[in-house]
């Protein structure tokens, strides 16, 4: 494998795992907001975070140029806080991402919140426990394995990012140039061989990971009630 | 100001509206007793903040606001015990880390210890299990455990006995006993079961579509006619009694009650032991001069303090038993043909009297 190609791998572990950690931090406590309401303002949210399911990501991306270019306020705001450019960043892959998977980290975590019994959190709060606390005692713990899931979703899912990527990072090497792009370079220039490679290694991830999750999922994704 | 004093207006689905004024002495057990849909949860969760009082609203702990105005104190720093109708048990904790829950959060304030409370209530052999492999009765103490670990002020039970079947049912009550006479928490139950409620209950409101019925002493109460309770098939007095001896060659004891003696089944305790009895209205029937010849053992002399048409055919009686009262319910056939009017003295033959705690 060229060095290229291994910056190429490297730079979308390091997108996919920033990616997730934020999803994570940011998809928590919004699954736990729609988990635990109804309502116009909810669903409307809901329908927001499930978007990237049935846009192609090419409209994202394009908004999302629109969005980060560097006449726009918050291209601007970046500039003056950072100095560098955010489009065509590895900052605004990272933020792309994160649009781009955010259905795929909050809707495993919604469904399993929701499955709490708020019964249980009313009886957590008598004993003397905060909402932070309740959901640190009690939530967490019975949702544990959709954390598992939500975070494999959410990695898998960016490392197969193409399109929102080609829009709005381009194909910078070391920066934007993910393994994705990086294979449709090899397409675009007959390089075939080299294609299979990197196709192959994206199959493979994608099946090792999936499998393992599925596997787990047969034990239990239930409350252990 | 050891009390609570509750202000409540509080709305429910279809159109049901909890409202009520009242002041609970934080002492002893306190019965809310009614129908269900009558408000008794409604009340509770009330009081343990689960729920909010419309704006108005005012709960007063021991002179403590826990809602007064734009003030509500959040059930997480109330400190209260709930026991909820279903154990709502931490099922990815075994027993013993459900006990540890409130333990762990009460905040640097003094509770009870664990071992004491695992003996109350039987746990001591149950706390490595999981809470899905216990029965529903072994659940339900787990709960009341859990509660009590977590040093409340007060202790709120919502039918916790509801779910169970007899023998657990009895168990659980029985371990509440001890509770009761060991902590000296103060402690708010409600059901729907009058029988319950009368083995240990102080005092007793009675709710009815939102609203407070009656209200007082449970001996008090039980023995009035002008109350809703009265006219219930299951209506009882409640007496309280001392055990004067055993008959161990026919299995029973006697008991002395304010103005005669009761022949009751055999029951535990030593002579002078305080005991709790229930007379239900319906076992206890009257005559004009004392039958020589009856099967019945238990004939008191008594005085008509009240007559009650309950119905068309029935009508009930209040019968002056030295300081307490009896219930009899009869025909208004045989009052008629009695002729029984206020202030007249009879006797009362009593069918059967339960025993009904070791709580006086």
């Amino acid at each position: 494998m060229s060095d290229a190609e291994l910056e190429a791998i490297a730079l979308t572990l390091m997108l996919a795992g920033t990616t997730t950690v934020l999803l994570l931090l940011l998809g928590t406590p919004l699954a736990w907001w729609l988990s635990r309401r109804r309502g116009t303002i909810p669903a409307l949210l809901e329908a927001v975070v499930a978007m990237p399911l049935v846009l192609p990501p090419t409209v994202l991306g394009f908004y999302l140029l629109l969005l980060l270019a560097p006449d726009t306020p918050v291209g601007r705001l970046w500039q003056q806080l950072t100095g560098s450019q955010l489009a065509f960043s590895f900052e605004a892959l990272v933020i792309g991402s994160v649009i781009y998977s955010l259905p795929f980290v909050v809707q495993p975590l919604q469904a399993a919140f929701s499955r709490v019994p708020g019964t249980l959190l009313q009886a957590a709060a008598t004993l003397g426990a905060s909402p932070l606390d309740q959901f640190r005692a009690v939530v967490l713990p019975l949702t544990r394995r959709s954390f598992l899931v939500a975070a494999s979703l959410g990695f898998a899912h960016t490392v197969g990012e193409f399109g929102v990527i080609l829009m709005i990072g381009g194909n910078i090497p070391g920066e934007t140039r993910v393994v994705s792009v990086a294979l449709y370079d090899h397409v675009e220039s007959l390089q075939f061989a080299e294609a299979h490679r990197l196709a192959a290694l994206l199959v493979v991830f994608s099946l090792a990971l999936l499998f393992l999750l599925y596997r787990g999922d047969r034990r239990a994704l239930e409350l252990g009630r | 100001m050891s009390e609570l004093a509750l202000n409540l207006d509080c709305r429910g689905a279809d159109d049901f509206r909890l409202r009520l004024d009242e002041s609970l002495p934080l002492s002893g057990v306190t019965a809310i007793y009614g129908a269900s849909g009558s408000g008794k949860t409604t009340l509770l969760e009330c009081i343990a903040g689960l729920r909010r009082g419309d704006a108005g609203s005012r709960i007063h702990f021991a002179g403590e606001a826990w809602q007064d105005g734009a003030r509500h104190l959040p059930p997480w720093q109330r400190r209260v015990g709930y026991v909820f109708q279903d154990a709502r048990l931490f099922p990815h904790l075994d027993v013993a880390g459900n006990l540890d829950f409130g333990r762990r959060r009460r905040g640097g304030h003094e509770g009870l210890e664990p071992e004491r409370v695992s003996r109350w209530l039987g746990l001591d052999t149950l706390l490595h299990r999981r809470p899905d492999t216990l029965s529903a009765g072994q659940q339900q103490r787990v709960a009341i455990a859990r509660a009590l670990l977590s040093a409340p002020r007060l202790m709120l039970l919502d039918e916790p006995l509801a779910n169970l079947d007899g023998a657990s049912r009895q168990q659980c009550l029985d371990s509440l006993r001890r509770v009761i006479a060991a902590t000296g928490i103060p402690m708010i139950y409600v059901s729907h079961d009058i029988e319950e409620v009368s083995q240990f209950a102080d005092r007793m409101l009675v709710l009815e579509a939102g609203r407070v019925r009656d209200r007082g002493p449970m001996l008090e109460l039980s023995s009035r006619i002008d109350t809703r309770l009265a006219h219930e098939e299951q209506a009882a007095a409640i007496l309280r009694a001392n055990v004067v001896g055993h008959d161990e060659a026919f299995g029973l004891s006697e008991l002395a009650v304010d103005g005669g003696r009761l022949w009751v089944n055999r029951l535990p305790g030593e002579a002078g032991a305080a005991r709790r009895i229930r007379v239900p209205a319906r076992d206890v029937s009257v005559c004009r001069s004392r039958p020589e010849d009856s099967s019945i053992l238990n004939i008191l002399p008594v005085t008509v303090a009240e007559i009650e048409a309950t119905g068309e055919t029935r009508v009930l009686l209040r019968l002056a038993l030295g300081e307490q009262y009896l219930l009899a319910r009869i025909t208004r056939k045989s009052a008629a043909a009695l002729e029984l009017a206020v202030g007249d003295t009879i006797y009362a033959q009593i069918k059967s009297a339960a025993l009904l705690s070791d709580i006086a």
